[in-house]
């Protein structure tokens, strides 16, 4: 099953230079807990297993052109809500409310992980049982959220009202004057009825436009303004805007009896809107698929890294543009594998002090002394690296080990069921589903996947329960033993992992410059989780001087190279 | 002020030995100027594209003269060697009617052993 991933931006600094927010603040001041939770949680299932369906937008008309727009007049709503004393510039990404959130780091020992030995009976209440610290967590979490969906509903509300006056304009300017001074109106013949199917089907397809450019699911809350966005919003304010003064100004005050004209004056304006419409595609798709920089992701606890091609974004979009980079091609985080073993540390901590009895005016034998001592420490430590590699090298046979039984056991298992064919008959009783034949063949390979995932420090990843239902689908679909032990025997990508454990949306993103800055040669920017955080390097692709050589085919000539040796 | 140049030569005299038909020396060349240079293993310098030894028989008449492995062959008999093609310095080894040839050889340990007396 496919899961879509949504992350939202919070951002809590105040942004210097922007325009004042307007009064409508004081209604995001007021943290309401109650309410935003249930227009949040409205399509949560019991079992909080499902993602939380950002339902905000579900109900919007098609033509909300500026629903993302808009966002940046609830932004600046929310920058006065929140406490601004930061040291550095620093914005929050933050989901809408996930309950088992920050769950990365591992709390393997609470787990159950004696399965493998016990009996193979799947109780199925075991799974959905919420210990305490979640129930903590989630009710933490709600608080934080609440403060955005305020000022997010009425973004939304906004925008929608924006959409919705300069989609009826010029249906309004065709009607007023057929309702207001209709008997003085001159006939107007063929022109205007091919002027009014042009009009009719403009609209129609700035409606599909606008539905596929902005009526889609948000994928991240941003900090601050789209700084394009903006700017197209209050285009089509200003452009709307200025349409009605002159309507009103020439047609209605003078009612201009010239139908044909008013007809035209409306269509213009179906015109100018397709226009910002493109100009729209343009600015906010078009721009930013050309690359021009290569960004470097480091994660700071292990070292991953990986390399991605950008084309013009700003630092929030990039930072976004990362992290859905990050759940599908980073390894996941294991803080299990970062330590070395405690038997080569704490050799490596001891070293000894010195303490220095009687007089002090041996100030050069003082300086010596400790030399010599840590001289002689770091002789000792550099020893240590010799037990690091054979602990190392032993650790690597013992994995390999587990493996090869964990193999052989998969393989034995899987050979014990077969699909059924359509012209075998067999008795009812023999006859099993995906789940009751996973679940006869899982006893016989689960000691030695146990095993192997406690070898290899990543059974806090798969409970028993994942294993039962990954066996299922491997059967489901014809797969071989091998295709169901890809999963285990490298550690995969964050989002393979159960949703609720692993995913967390809690990014917080640093950076010394204003995050809705574009990105530039050499700008630098951290995206913070609680245990580790993601450090991205910027760097311009340089510009290619390309120049053309023309090779006739003819001229591939060859000689051979002779080595002749004669006796005389 | 005059000009002393060393000669790091060696002038061999082979007799040729007569086996059946033909007349032997008793050794084997490689290069020339169609040949590869670079494959050469005895050259110093790898564009070097003269007439090599590159084997010698035992107890052959080359090596009872003192010919050995590795001996570049300038002139045979008064002909030039650094410039012909392989086929022309193997014809001018092996020309029927000549019992003995003359051959000026130059040696890299010779070469050696000269400057590093030159130097100290």
């Amino acid at each position: 099953k496919i899961e879509s991933l949504k992350v939202t931006v919070d951002f809590l600094k105040v942004p210097l230079g922007l325009q004042k927010p307007p009064l409508k603040e004081a209604l995001a001041a007021i943290p309401g807990k109650s309410k935003p939770l249930v227009l949040e949680r409205h399509k949560r299932s019991d079992t909080m297993d499902n993602e939380s369906q950002y339902s905000g937008y579900s109900y919007k008309s098609g033509h909300s052109r500026s629903s993302r727009k808009h966002r940046e007049r609830r932004d600046r709503h929310r920058s006065k809500s929140r406490d601004g004393n930061r040291g550095d510039k620093s914005v929050t990404i933050q989901a809408p409310g996930e309950p088992l959130l920050d769950n990365e780091s591992t709390r393997g020992d609470e787990r159950d992980d004696n399965w493998g030995e016990t009996t193979t009976v799947v109780t199925g209440t075991s799974e959905h049982s919420i210990s305490h610290d979640d129930l903590t967590r989630i009710t933490k979490d709600m608080e934080d959220s609440a403060h955005l969906d305020c000022s997010r509903h009425l973004g939304v509300a906004l925008g929608v009202a924006l959409a919705l006056l300069a989609f009826l304009t010029p249906l309004a300017f065709l009607l007023l004057p057929q309702l207001l001074w209709r008997e003085e109106l001159e006939p107007c013949g063929t022109p205007c009825e091919g002027l009014f199917i042009s009009v009719a089907f403009k609209l129609l397809i700035l409606l599909l436009g606008s539905w596929a450019l902005f009526f889609r699911r948000p994928k991240a809350f941003f900090p601050r303004v789209f700084v394009f966005r903006a700017l197209l919003m209050v285009l089509v304010f200003l452009l709307v805007v200025s349409y009605w003064l002159f309507y009103g100004v020439r047609i209605l005050d003078s009612r201009d009896r010239n139908y044909r004209g008013v007809v035209q004056f409306a269509v213009s304006l179906v015109d100018a809107l397709l226009f910002v419409h493109y100009l729209a595609v343009v600015l906010l798709e078009l721009r930013q698929l050309q690359p021009q920089f290569t960004l470097k992701a480091v994660r700071s606890a292990d070292g991953a890294s990986r390399f991605y091609n950008v084309g013009h974004l700003s630092i929030q979009r990039a930072a976004v543009w990362i992290l859905e980079n990050y759940y599908h091609d980073f390894p996941v985080y294991n803080p299990a594998l970062l330590n070395l073993p405690k038997s080569i540390l704490s050799k490596k901590m001891s070293g000894f002090k010195v303490y220095s009895l009687g007089e002090e005016n041996s100030t050069n034998n003082s300086t010596g002394q400790p030399r010599a001592v840590i001289a002689a420490a770091a002789r000792r430590r550099d020893n240590g690296h010799n037990d690091f590699y054979y602990e190392e090298a032993e650790h690597e046979r013992r994995v390999r080990k587990r493996r090869a039984r964990l193999v052989v056991a998969v393989e034995e298992a899987f050979t014990h069921i077969k699909r059924l064919q359509e012209e075998e008959q067999k008795n009812p009783r023999e006859i099993m589903d995906p789940r009751e034949a996973a679940q006869a063949i899982f006893a016989s390979m689960a000691r030695a996947m146990q095993k192997y995932l406690r070898t290899t420090k990543q059974q806090p990843y798969h409970t028993m329960e994942s294993i039962l239902q990954h066996l299922e689908f491997c059967i489901t679909h014809d797969m071989t033993p091998k295709a169901f032990l890809e999963r285990y025997l490298t550690a995969g990508p964050t989002i393979q992992y159960h949703k609720e454990r692993w995913l967390a949306k809690q990014w917080t993103l640093v950076s010394e410059e204003p995050v809705t800055n574009g990105l530039k040669d050499g700008v630098v920017f951290v995206l913070k989780r609680q245990d580790f955080s993601l450090v991205v390097s910027t760097k311009k692709i340089p510009f290619f001087k390309l120049s053309e050589e023309f090779v006739d085919p003819k001229s591939h000539k060859f000689i051979m190279r002779l080595q002749s040796e004669t006796s005389v | 002020s005059y000009f002393l140049s060393f000669s790091f030569q060696q002038r061999i005299e082979i007799h040729k030995l007569r086996q059946g038909d033909n007349l032997i020396l008793g050794f084997s060349i490689g290069g020339g100027i169609d040949q590869d240079p670079t494959q050469n293993p005895f050259s110093e310098d790898k564009t070097d594209k003269g007439i090599y030894v590159t084997r010698v028989t035992q107890g052959g008449p080359a090596e009872v003269a003192g010919l050995q492995i590795g001996d570049k062959i300038m002139q045979v008999n008064g002909w030039d060697m650094t410039m012909v093609t392989h086929d022309q310095a193997r014809k001018r080894l092996t020309k029927r009617n000549e019992e003995v040839v003359r051959l000026l050889v130059t040696r890299q340990s010779l070469q050696k052993a000269v400057q590093q007396s030159m130097m100290s």
